[in-house]
């Protein structure tokens, strides 16, 4: 088992159309960078400076990370993660 | 007029052209419009704007259009109100009630950002107009939209009350009834704004529509005379309103047009949903969603927009946050009427509600200026009160009948 990755339509250019990639256990942030070595440029734009960003919200199973450990939360085998633009005006 | 730079991320400053989007493409931060300050302080002045009529485009040069408006054109200027016996019963040294129970033509302050969404609608080509709405906005749109002729499609969550969707009927739009809640219909009108070439009001053109509320703070300054208050109690849904009233003062103090600045923004909801004053409270930046349940349907969005820089307004500024309960709402309804003949939505109730807990706990203080903006009109949302006011007298069509239903009343039976 590894870790589900669900990507948001606007970064989906950076995984070659994929919607759903593998990520890597750890931390949040350890995943992104992570994620960043296989997609160039998609780091940078769901964080800065090792935090995420305020309009890009991330779950972990369906949790909002803000309301767990933040960048910090652990990701463990079989886990999911789903990346989601928060927009103005509502989640999308 | 020339005073408008382009849009703005207001996450990572990435300008982008003005354009009818909303969200920057590269952080998914919202985009804002940005002026050139330096051109609009020497086009405007105290003496300018008191020439102009009296509607909300007398501010025009700090509103995001290039032309001439298009909508609301008897739209905004609604009294400040010196409100002495209410604030008697407050305890309070000064208060004023700004009152957009009475903005023309839809009663309630979407009059304005709709005017200005309008406008820009029809500068941008657009022959349809729409909006996800709680009700109010609804109203603003079927009825400007009207007069401007516009296609229109409303999206109203079904549990809204009765009243509120016959008045937007009555403009005859396209009005669509989703089973869900604001959020859900939030949702599914972004998915529609992204296949359809249409003009969604709160979506697509909320740069510029979410502007049109600074009118409501340029009139509070321009009629305390040129001042902003000390403290000022603003209703919370999304966030936007007590955004852009702390973004309308800063104007004015950067251009010039007021001398000082310590006004502290306070945040209202409703207990039943309370996103926003809850991280004040907690004193966090992060919004938890809530799935809303309270009498204040115009204030029942779970999952706030601006909630993020409304909360951020309010701790930058000193003020802070209350939440009241439904009871306390319909109480506030009652007090406002009673004192000052002003009949409020539900939401004017959160707002003196809340304004009520602020001054018991000592976070507002007594004295000093204190605006408390009531923001919709409740004759629209008539079903809130129900078996909560006073029961009629009902009487035969005789003298009779009369004087002993009067002896009655007389004896306080």
């Amino acid at each position: 088992m590894a870790v589900k990755v669900r990507i948001p339509t606007p970064l989906q250019r950076l995984t070659q159309g994929q919607e759903e990639v593998e990520g890597a256990t750890g931390t949040i942030i350890s995943l992104v960078d992570d994620l960043d070595k296989r997609f160039p440029g998609i780091a940078e734009r769901i964080s800065e400076n090792g935090k995420i960003r305020r309009f890009v919200n991330i779950y972990l199973n369906d949790e909002d990370i803000r309301f767990l450990n933040v960048e910090e939360t652990i990701v463990k085998d079989g886990d999911e993660v789903s990346i989601v633009p928060a927009i103005a005006g509502g989640r999308q | 007029m020339g005073h408008i730079k382009g849009l703005k991320c207001r996450e990572c400053g990435r300008e982008y052209p003005i354009e009818p989007i909303y969200v920057c493409e590269f952080c998914f931060g919202p985009l804002e419009v940005a002026y050139d300050y330096e051109s609009i302080a020497g086009a405007i002045s105290r003496k300018k704007i008191e020439s102009r009529q009296q509607n909300l485009w007398r501010y025009k040069e700090l509103l995001p259009v290039d032309g001439e408006p298009q909508a609301g054109l008897n739209s905004g200027f609604t009294p400040l109100i010196k409100a002495d016996a209410l604030a008697k019963v407050l305890g309070l040294d000064e208060l004023y009630i700004k009152d957009d129970t009475v903005v023309h033509p839809t009663l309630s302050f979407k009059d304005r950002v709709v005017s200005i969404a309008l406008t820009k609608a029809k500068e941008f080509g657009f022959d349809t107009v729409a909006c996800a709405s709680t009700g109010n906005l609804a109203h603003a749109v079927s009825a400007h939209g009207a007069m401007a002729g516009f296609k229109r499609f409303i999206f109203i969550p079904a549990t809204l009350e009765a009243s509120k969707i016959v008045a937007s009927l009555i403009y005859g739009p396209n009005l669509i009834v989703v089973d869900g809640n604001y959020d859900e219909v939030n949702r599914l009108c972004s998915e529609v704004a992204n296949k359809y070439r249409w003009a969604f009001v709160n979506i697509n053109i909320r740069p510029f529509y979410a502007e049109g509320s600074k009118t409501l703070g340029f009139e509070i300054v321009e009629q305390l005379g040129w001042k902003a208050p000390d403290n000022v109690v603003v209703p919370c849904a999304s966030g936007s309103l007590l955004t852009k009233i702390w973004k309308s003062f800063r104007e004015f103090k950067d251009i010039g047009i007021l001398k000082g600045l310590k006004t502290k923004v306070f945040a209202a909801q409703a207990a039943g949903c309370s996103p926003i004053s809850t991280a004040i409270k907690n004193d966090t930046d992060a919004i938890r969603p809530v799935k809303p349940d309270t009498i204040a349907k115009s204030l029942a969005i779970g999952n706030p927009a601006d909630g993020f820089y409304a909360s951020r307004v309010v701790r930058e500024t000193g003020g802070y946050a209350e939440d009241v309960t439904d009871q306390e709402i319909i109480d506030a309804i009652k007090l406002l009427a009673k004192t000052e003949g002003i009949f409020a939505e539900t939401a004017g109730g959160v707002t003196l509600a809340a304004t009520r807990k602020l001054i018991e706990s000592g976070r507002l203080k007594k004295d000093g200026v204190t605006v408390i903006c009531i923001t919709g009109n409740g004759l629209k949302t008539q079903e809130a009160l129900q078996g909560h006011t006073m029961k009629p007298y009902h009487i035969n069509p005789n003298l009779a009948s009369f004087e002993e239903t009067l002896g009655k009343i007389k004896k306080g039976q």
